[in-house]
C-alpha cells in the first residue's frame, strides 16, 4: 500500500474566475511567516506519528495550491528541506510541484531539481490567448511553451499539462487546436478537466446572470471524445476519467486518491484521510495561523468512515480508473469479501447497460460507462437508500 | 345558567379574504372571550394550514358572554363556517345549528359566488341575515354599490345593513347588539324529550370521540345515559363542556344550547355527524332530520414514494378520516406505483389540503395520480358501474354508454370579462344556462359543465382571464351520457397505468399531444432514450422522446478531497431517490398529475 502527502500553498498572482480552490492574492512578506505556519503543522503531525508508533516511509509528495512557485527559489528549497526533515521519502518517491506559465525561472527550477523534484505539473489550460483572458489568467500561450522549454532545460523528467474545456466561448475546432498545441509540445501526462462553474466564483455569478455561453452537452462530448482520441494518438493512454500518461508516467500521488489509500495533507484547507478518518483543515489563513498558535492541529472537521462508507468510496473512487478499475484481489484483501457481494445487484444492472464490466480480475467502466460515470458511481453509495 | 331567551347561535358567511376571520377575532375580543394578550390572528382557524391559506376547512364553534350596554347578559354561540365551494357540506351542517347569519361583504369587492351560494343555503335554512359590509376603511371601499347589489341582485332588504371594518372595530358593537336583537333565541321544549344534533366531531386520544351538539329539545346532564338514534348505541356522558374556544366543563346543555358531548366513544362510527342525541330512559319518538353524508366527487390515487411506507399511509388515513368523514380511502394497486390507495375528496381543495397534511403532519412521501371524477358505465347488459380508476374502464366492446358528471356553475364577473369567461367555458364543453347583471358593472352567469372539466384547472384560467375578478361556485347536477375514450400513456412502450386518463373523444388527440410533452420536460434524461407515446385503443397518436444522458461525469479531483465529490453524489441520489422507478425509467412525482398542467 502507497501512502502520500499533499502540501498546499495558497497564494497566487492573482485569481483566476472560475478557481474555487483555497488561494489567495499574494501579497508579498507573508510566505515566509507561512512556511513558518507550515512547518508548525508538518511538527505536530510528525509528533502524533511518532506517538502512534512512527512516521511511515511516504511514497509520494505533491505539492500544489495555489501555485506552489510564487515561492522565491530561497523558499522552495526551504520548504522541501522542512518536509525531509519530518517525513521520510522512499527512494524513488514522486515528488510533484504544480506550477503556472510565467512564474516559472530557472532559478526556481534548479532548487526544485536540487530538492529532488521529478515531475512538474503546469496548468496550461488552454492555448488561446483570447480564452485565457477571459478565464482571467495571468499568462499567454507562448508562456505556456516557453515554460515547458524551461522545464526540460532544467531536467524535470516527467512532465504534466492541465487542460480546460467545454470554456464559455469554446467550440470543438478550438480545443482540437488547444490539444494539438499541447501535444506538440510532448508532455508524459496530460488532464483535461471540462469546466465546472463553482459557486462563489465570478463564473458562477456571469453564469447566473446568463452572460456565459456554454458548449451544449452533445459539444462537451465531442470534446471528451477529441481529448481521449489526440491524446491517445499521441501515446498517452488513458488511465482515468480526466488523465492520460505515457508509459511509467502516471501520477502515483493521485492513484493514491483513487484507490483509497492513506494521505496527509498539510496547510491550509488541505484534506488527509489517514486511518479510517477523514480531516479537512481550515481554508482562510487567520483561522489556520490561529488553531497553531492556539498549540492545534488546524482542523475544520473530521470524519470518520465507517467500514461500508470506506467499501462504496473505494468502488467510486477505483472506477474511476480506466484501465485498471476495481482490483478484485485488492477489495479482497481489504474487506474480505467480493464486491458482487455488496453491490451484486446494481453490477449487475450496470453491466446488462453495458455501462461496467466485470472480469475475473476487476470491475471496470466501460467505453460508454465513462461519460456517464456518475450516474454508475451513484448506484454504489449506499447511503443514500434507493426507491425501487 | 343562561334562560333560552338569552340565547343566541349564529354563523358568518363570507368570500375567502372578504374578512370573516378578523370580524370574528374581533367579536371574541370585544366579549374579552379570549384575552387580549392570548390572542393570535384568527384564533379560529387552528390549523397551520388554515392560517397559511387564508381558509377555513373544519368548522369551530366559540361561545361569548355578551354584556349588553344595557347591562343585559347574553350567550352566543359563533358556529364558524368554511368559505370555500369544497366545504359547502360544511356549511350547511353549522347552518342546521344556527338561527340566524351574518352575510359578511367586502365593500370594495362586492358579493362573490360563493358569498351567494352560501346566502341561499342559510335562506333555505329559514336564517335571519344580517348583512355586514366589512372593510369600509379601505379607499376603494363603495359600500352603496355592494347595498345596491344586495337589493338588487339577491332580493335582501339592505336597509338594515351594517357598515363596519374588523380592523380597526368600526362598528362592531353594532354588530353585537344586532345578533341580539335581531337574531331570534332558539325554539325548544327544555321539558320534552331530548333531541341534539350531531353537527360536527374530532377525534381525542384521550377522550375519544369529542361531539359538537346543538340541544334542539330537552335537557343534557353530566353522567346521563345517551343513546345515539342512528347508530343505536349507548354511552354515559362523561363530560360536557362549552367552546369558550377551548373546551370548559359545564354540568348540562339545556334546549337551544350549543357545546360539546363526551362519553367515551371509541369509534367514529359510534358517533356519526348527523345523528340525533337523545335519553336512553327517556327517548325521543323522532330522530331530528339528520344530513346527506358528504358525497366524494374527485378520486384519486395517493401512494407511498417508498413502498414499505404502505401502512404508515394506512395508519394516516384512518386518522385524518376521524376528523373528516368526507374522505374516502380503499386499498388498490397500480402496475406502476404497487401498493397505494384510492382516495375520495369532496373537490381539488380537499384532495390537495390532505395530501398536504399527510405529507407535513405524517412526515410521508407521496406520489398522487391525476384526479379523476366518478364515470357511469352503462354494460350491454343494462347494468351501471361507478368508475373511480380510469384503469376499471371495461373493454370498450362491452360499454354501451359512458356518463360523466355534470356541475351548474355560477360565475360573477365584472362585465367587460363575461367574453372571455363565456370562452373558457365553452372551450370546456360548457352548455350556457342564464345570464343576468348584478347592477350595471358584474353579471352573474350559468353554465353547465362537465365536473372533468372543472378539475383541469378551471378556476386558475377564469382567474387568469379576469384577472383575478371573477368568482366561481358550482353543484352537482347530475351525469350524462359522454362520448368518452381512455387514453392510454407509454413510457418505454410500457402502458402506465398511473397515468391513464378518461378523455372526451374529440379533444383525445390534442391532450395525447400536450400530455406527452409535457411528460418529455418533467421526465429528466436516462441513461437511454426513452420513448414516451400516447394511444387511443392500442393505437398509437402521439409520440415524443426524452434524449439519453450523453455526460455525467465529475471531471475535477478537488485535490483529495472526497467527502466534497461523496456529498455531490450524494445530492445527486436524492433527486433520484424522490423519483418512482418504472421499469428501467425513473419518473418524478409531479409527472403523475402532468394532466392537469397541460394548456
Amino acid at each position: 500500500m502507497s501512502r502520500g502527502l499533499y502540501v498546499h500553498i495558497p497564494f497566487c498572482i492573482r485569481k483566476c474566475y472560475y478557481c474555487d480552490f483555497n488561494s489567495f492574492r499574494l501579497r508579498g512578506p507573508e510566505r515566509d511567516h507561512f512556511l513558518d505556519l507550515l512547518e508548525q503543522e508538518a511538527d505536530r503531525w510528525a509528533a502524533r506519528l511518532e506517538a502512534a508508533g512512527g512516521v511511515p516511509v511516504l511514497d509520494t509528495l505533491y505539492v500544489g495550491g495555489g501555485t506552489p512557485t510564487t515561492l522565491e527559489a530561497g523558499q522552495l528549497a526551504r520548504l522541501f528541506g522542512a518536509l525531509r526533515q519530518r517525513f521520510p521519502l522512499a527512494p524513488q518517491a514522486e515528488i510533484t510541484v504544480e506550477a503556472n506559465p510565467g512564474t516559472l525561472t530557472l532559478e526556481k527550477l534548479a532548487a526544485l531539481r536540487e530538492a529532488g523534484v521529478n515531475r512538474l505539473s503546469l496548468g496550461a489550460q488552454v492555448f488561446d490567448d483570447g480564452l485565457l483572458r477571459r478565464l482571467g489568467r495571468e499568462h499567454d500561450a507562448a508562456a505556456i511553451e516557453t515554460s515547458v522549454a524551461l522545464a526540460r532545460e532544467a531536467g524535470i523528467p516527467s512532465l504534466n499539462l492541465d487542460l480546460i474545456f467545454a470554456l464559455p466561448g469554446q467550440d470543438l475546432r478550438g480545443w482540437r487546436a488547444t490539444l494539438q498545441r499541447a501535444l506538440a509540445l510532448e508532455p508524459d501526462h496530460l488532464s483535461c478537466y471540462s469546466l465546472i462553474i463553482e459557486e462563489g466564483t465570478p463564473f458562477y455569478r456571469w453564469h447566473q446572470m446568463g452572460r456565459l455561453p456554454r458548449p451544449d452537452e452533445e459539444e462537451e462530448l465531442a470534446m471528451y471524445q477529441a481529448a481521449i482520441e489526440a491524446a491517445e494518438g499521441a501515446g498517452l493512454a488513458q488511465y482515468e476519467i480526466s488523465n492520460f500518461a505515457r508509459p511509467g508516467h502516471q501520477s502515483r500521488h493521485n492513484l493514491i486518491y483513487w484507490r483509497n489509500q492513506p494521505y496527509l495533507g498539510l496547510g491550509p484547507g488541505a484534506h488527509s484521510w489517514w486511518e479510517g478518518v477523514r480531516r479537512a483543515n481550515l481554508g482562510p489563513l487567520p483561522a489556520y495561523e490561529a488553531a497553531l498558535q492556539a498549540g492545534r492541529l488546524p482542523l475544520e472537521r473530521e470524519e470518520p468512515i465507517s467500514r461500508a462508507l470506506e467499501m462504496d468510496e473505494t468502488m467510486f473512487l477505483g472506477l474511476r480508473l480506466t484501465r485498471e478499475g476495481v482490483d478484485r484481489a485488492a477489495f479482497r484483501a481489504r474487506f474480505g469479501t467480493e464486491p458482487e457481494a455488496v453491490y451484486g445487484l446494481a453490477i449487475d444492472r450496470l453491466v446488462r447497460l453495458g455501462l461496467l464490466e466485470a472480469d475475473a480480475h476487476r470491475i471496470r467502466l466501460t467505453r460508454q460507462g465513462v461519460p456517464v460515470a456518475n450516474q454508475v458511481f451513484l448506484a454504489f453509495l449506499r447511503t443514500v437508500p434507493t426507491a425501487v | 345558567m343562561t334562560a333560552i331567551e338569552r340565547l343566541r347561535n349564529f354563523c358568518i358567511i363570507a368570500h375567502i379574504d372578504h374578512g370573516k376571520s378578523t370580524l370574528a377575532d374581533r367579536l371574541l375580543e370585544v366579549t374579552e372571550t379570549v384575552e387580549a394578550r392570548r390572542m393570535t390572528d384568527q384564533v379560529l382557524d387552528s390549523m397551520d394550514l388554515e392560517r397559511e391559506r387564508g381558509i377555513t376547512i373544519k368548522m369551530q364553534a366559540v361561545r361569548l358572554h355578551y354584556r349588553r350596554p344595557n347591562g343585559e347578559e347574553y350567550v352566543l354561540n359563533l358556529i364558524d363556517t368554511p368559505g370555500h365551494v369544497d366545504f359547502s357540506y360544511e356549511v350547511s351542517r353549522s347552518l342546521a345549528a344556527c338561527e340566524g347569519a351574518l352575510l359578511v361583504i367586502d365593500a370594495s369587492q362586492g358579493i362573490e359566488a360563493q358569498t351567494l351560494a352560501n346566502l341561499y343555503l342559510a335562506l333555505e335554512h329559514d336564517l335571519e341575515i344580517i348583512p355586514v359590509i366589512n372593510k369600509i376603511d379601505l379607499p376603494n371601499a363603495d359600500p352603496d354599490r355592494v347595498l345596491r347589489e344586495l337589493e338588487e341582485s339577491v332580493g335582501l332588504d339592505a336597509s338594515g345593513a351594517l357598515l363596519v371594518s374588523a380592523k380597526t372595530g368600526q362598528g362592531v358593537p353594532e354588530v353585537l347588539e344586532a345578533i341580539v336583537e335581531r337574531i331570534p333565541p332558539p325554539q325548544g321544549n327544555p321539558d320534552t324529550p331530548l333531541r341534539a344534533l350531531v353537527f360536527d366531531s374530532h377525534f381525542d386520544s384521550y377522550r375519544g370521540v369529542v361531539a359538537y351538539i346543538r340541544v334542539k329539545d330537552g335537557l343534557l346532564r353530566r353522567g346521563d345515559e345517551i343513546l345515539l338514534m342512528q347508530s343505536g348505541k349507548t354511552f354515559e356522558v362523561s363530560e360536557l363542556a362549552v367552546f369558550r374556544p377551548n373546551l370548559v366543563p359545564v354540568e348540562e346543555l339545556r334546549a337551544g344550547e350549543v357545546g360539546a358531548v363526551m362519553a367515551s366513544m371509541k369509534d367514529v362510527t359510534d358517533c356519526r355527524v348527523g345523528d340525533t342525541v337523545t335519553l336512553a330512559g327517556r327517548p325521543a319518538e323522532e330522530p331530528l332530520p339528520g344530513y346527506e353524508p358528504a358525497k366524494p366527487m374527485v378520486f384519486c390515487g395517493l401512494y407511498p414514494v417508498d413502498n414499505d411506507a404502505f401502512e404508515d399511509l394506512r395508519a394516516a388515513l384512518a386518522k385524518l378520516q376521524l376528523n373528516d368523514a368526507a374522505l374516502l380511502y380503499e386499498p388498490e394497486t397500480s402496475a406502476a406505483l404497487g401498493f397505494g390507495f384510492r382516495c375520495g375528496f369532496l373537490g381539488l381543495l380537499h384532495m390537495e389540503i390532505i395530501q398536504e397534511r399527510l405529507e407535513r403532519e405524517f412526515g410521508l412521501e407521496l406520489v398522487t395520480t391525476a384526479p379523476s371524477v366518478v364515470y357511469r358505465v352503462v354494460d350491454r347488459q343494462g347494468q351501471v358501474h361507478e368508475v373511480r380508476n380510469p384503469e376499471e374502464l371495461p373493454d370498450p366492446a362491452r360499454i354501451q354508454e359512458i356518463q360523466e358528471p355534470y356541475v351548474l356553475a355560477t360565475i360573477l364577473t365584472p362585465e367587460e370579462y363575461i367574453g372571455p369567461v363565456m370562452e373558457l367555458c365553452q372551450e370546456r364543453r360548457g352548455e350556457f344556462v342564464t345570464m343576468e347583471y348584478l347592477g350595471p358593472e358584474r353579471a352573474r352567469l350559468e353554465y353547465r359543465l362537465p365536473l372533468a372539466e372543472i378539475l383541469m384547472e378551471f378556476f386558475d384560467r377564469l382567474k387568469s382571464r379576469t384577472r383575478g375578478y371573477a368568482s366561481l361556485d358550482y353543484r352537482f347536477d347530475g351525469y350524462r351520457p359522454s362520448n368518452l375514450v381512455k387514453l392510454e400513456i407509454l413510457i418505454n412502450g410500457k402502458p402506465v397505468d398511473a397515468l391513464s386518463a378518461i378523455v372526451h373523444r374529440e379533444k383525445a388527440y390534442e391532450r395525447g399531444r400536450q400530455l406527452t410533452q409535457k411528460l418529455k420536460e418533467l421526465i429528466p434524461r436516462q441513461l437511454f432514450e426513452v420513448p414516451i407515446q400516447a394511444a387511443i385503443g392500442g393505437r398509437i397518436i402521439a409520440r415524443e422522446t426524452v434524449k439519453a444522458i450523453r455526460k455525467d461525469v465529475l471531471a475535477k479531483c478537488y485535490g483529495g478531497d472526497v467527502t466534497r465529490k461523496r456529498k455531490l453524489l450524494e445530492k445527486q441520489k436524492e433527486g433520484k431517490r424522490r423519483m418512482k422507478q418504472l421499469g428501467n425509467v425513473e419518473v418524478p412525482q409531479e409527472a403523475f398529475m402532468a394532466v392537469l398542467r397541460i394548456d
